[in-house]
């Protein structure tokens, strides 16, 4: 039975994928509180392979977020380290781009702008005009938003956001695409549509992604690999479940398949019984550690 | 007459429930945006003229409406036969000159400007020019400065103290200083501007400086986390990021205090007019009390209103122009 499940409980040696693109290695990370230093992760190993998909799920203030900020560079650890490609990652830049949760668009441009923005950037001298328009336009069609792209933020909706907030994510041809709980915030529907979306682009364009997720449906449905992470404080990474289904999936189909409820059983028993969570209602770590993280990134 | 008027057009509001099925919604709209507003300046009126005849002053029974509005046609009665003097003046001028240039062809022509007394609208005119010219250095000023604070949190600290300082000072403070400042460092054989000018627009300046810097500062500094996130992760150079994410991003609250700005600077004027002795309103107003004939006092509350409506006009100015430059459509603006 266990035989898909490939855990690293004890020792922390994952899986590891031969030639890893992003190696990180005995990740720990403190934050300066008044109250003294707060540890929120401590010694992460993870390896991910080219054209991986990751999920990192885990309760709230477990650090997963704290995790993929480091590997975008918005955020230094200060134990151990983010290798991409053989090199260490330390400031945040275009080949690690990040979809945030509630879509970050600039809300005075518009769908197309908001790419360009983008393109001008990561392609200032590679490439010409023309080649310009057609790779904004191409990215936009890619979400399905083609139809939309001369709109702005506050005139569609919140998946059509997000739509284009991936569109320019995958317009920077990022070596590897963080996504920071980008369906949290939308209804279940658009997000199946959204997750649909997103596994049909990783199958076209083979990207490597890490994403963030509250949801063990969507975690097992998108997944190579699943990273649980422990509760924090000195969260780390728990188990590594490698979900072995066969692409491409389908919710409808997979819905009634032993092997995908297996491995939902085995997140849900992850979450709930090992890793077990009484929130706090106040003083929760979370709430510390964003305090932290915006003073840092004001600072 | 006046209370029959706000009588009759409160009894058409209540009535409205009776007509429900008569009138589209739109035209009860349409109509109670009018009429209220209307109410609303009768009985301001009504209570103005009541007041005013109960008052005596040494000048007179103070001024009601009525006084008020022949006064005003008064003033454009006086700007109307000045300007046709210079009308005629310039004539003249022109007539002389060209009987001269028909005897002798290398006449050197002079051309002499009208020197009549500044009417009502040109006072205005001074006015708007000296508190649109301060305004504008002001926020020359402001915006570039709050945005610099507002980018560093420890600038901030350091500049706050100072603007909190200077803020609430009285253009009536500043007034002295300017005005021996600017005597003292003005000096051209050929000024271009009047000092009195001069020192009007720097009191201007100095009042209204301080909504703007500090909205900027605020807006600048309250960014969206995200978006700055955005910038870093594009690695946005310096200056990319001000005027592509800071600037568009504090728009709304720039506007914010560009308005208050001018509100201010307006207000400021005619304090500061009184005293530099600009020709403007607020010369006109003091020219007016100093008079003390038996209509100064209409004169003066003519002004009064001018003031006011003027001050309206520019805010409705900012309104329009921030409309027209804000992405945020949705903030509320009244």
């Amino acid at each position: 039975m266990m035989t898909n499940t490939e855990k690293d409980t004890a020792t922390n040696t994952p899986i590891n994928p031969i030639n890893p693109i992003l190696e990180l290695t005995g990740v720990g990370i403190e934050f300066p509180t008044p109250k003294g230093p707060y540890k929120a992760l401590t010694d992460v190993n993870l390896k991910i392979a080219k054209g991986e998909m990751i999920s990192l799920i885990g309760h709230s203030g477990c650090g997963k977020s704290t995790v993929l900020n480091i590997v975008a560079g918005l955020l230094q650890a200060t134990e151990g380290g983010a290798v991409l490609e053989g090199k260490e990652v330390n400031e945040p830049g275009p080949e690690r781009a990040v979809v945030f949760q509630n879509h970050s668009l600039l809300p005075w441009l518009s769908a197309y702008e908001n790419v360009e923005l983008a393109v001008k950037t990561v392609f200032d001298k590679s490439k010409s005009k023309a080649e310009m328009k057609e790779w904004i336009e191409h990215n936009l069609n890619l979400v399905h938003m083609g139809h939309a792209m001369h709109k702005r933020p506050d005139e569609i909706s919140g998946g059509m956001k997000q739509r284009v907030g991936i569109a320019r994510a995958l317009a920077m041809k990022p070596k590897i695409l963080l996504m920071d709980e980008p369906f949290g915030a939308l209804d279940a529907l658009t997000r199946a549509h959204l997750q649909d979306s997103v596994m049909e682009i990783q199958k076209d364009l083979g990207n490597t992604i890490i994403m963030i997720t509250h949801d063990v449906d969507e975690a097992v449905l998108l997944s190579d690999r699943i990273v649980m992470m422990t509760n924090g404080p000195s969260a780390t990474v728990g188990e590594i479940l490698k979900i072995d289904l066969e692409r491409p999936r389908s919710r409808i189909e997979l819905a009634d398949d032993p092997k995908y409820n297996h491995y939902r059983q085995q997140v849900l028993s992850f979450l709930y019984e090992k890793q077990r969570k009484v929130e706090p209602l106040v003083n929760s770590p979370k709430a510390t550690k964003k305090v932290s993280v915006a003073k840092q990134e004001i600072a | 007459m006046t209370s029959k008027i706000t009588t009759n057009s409160s009894r058409a509001f209540n009535g409205g429930s009776i007509t429900d099925d008569v009138m589209p919604v739109w035209l009860q709209e349409a109509i109670k945006a009018i009429m209220l507003p209307i109410a609303g300046i009768l009985f301001f009126l009504l209570i103005w003229g009541t007041a005013a005849q109960n008052i005596n002053t040494s000048l007179g029974q103070f001024p009601g409406p009525a006084k008020a509005w022949e006064q005003f046609q008064s003033l454009m009665a006086e700007h109307n036969t000045e300007r046709e003097k210079a009308v005629a003046f310039y004539q003249r001028q022109d007539d002389r000159n060209a009987a001269r240039i028909a005897i002798d062809p290398s006449y050197p022509v002079k051309i002499r400007n009208y020197t009549g007394k500044p009417t009502y609208i040109d006072q205005i005119g001074t006015s708007l020019i000296t508190v649109l010219t301060g305004f504008i250095l002001a926020s020359l000023i402001a915006i570039p400065l709050g945005i610099t604070i507002g980018l560093s949190k420890n600038l901030y600290a350091a500049a706050n103290p100072i603007i909190q300082l200077l803020k609430p000072v009285s253009p009536l403070a500043w007034l002295p200083l300017v005005t021996m400042v600017v005597s003292a460092v003005y000096v051209t054989d050929d000024p271009l501007f009047a000092k009195s000018f001069v020192t009007s627009v720097i009191t201007v300046l100095v009042c209204s400086l301080w909504p703007t810097v500090i909205n900027t500062a605020v807006g600048v500094a309250s960014i969206n986390q995200d978006l700055i996130n955005v910038s870093k992760v594009l690695r946005l150079k310096p200056m990319t990021h001000i005027f592509k994410i800071v600037i568009p991003s504090s728009i709304p609250m720039v506007f914010t205090g560009l308005r208050l700005s001018l509100g201010i600077a307006w207000m400021v004027l005619i304090a500061a007019e009184m005293l530099a002795q600009n020709p403007g309103l607020g010369k006109f107003v003091w020219d007016e009390f100093q008079n003390g004939s038996s209509n100064s006092l209409a004169r003066i509350m003519v002004a009064v209103l001018t003031i006011g409506l003027i001050g309206f006009l520019l805010d409705r100015l900012m309104l329009m122009l921030q409309r027209l430059f804000s992405w945020d459509k949705q903030a509320v603006l009244r």
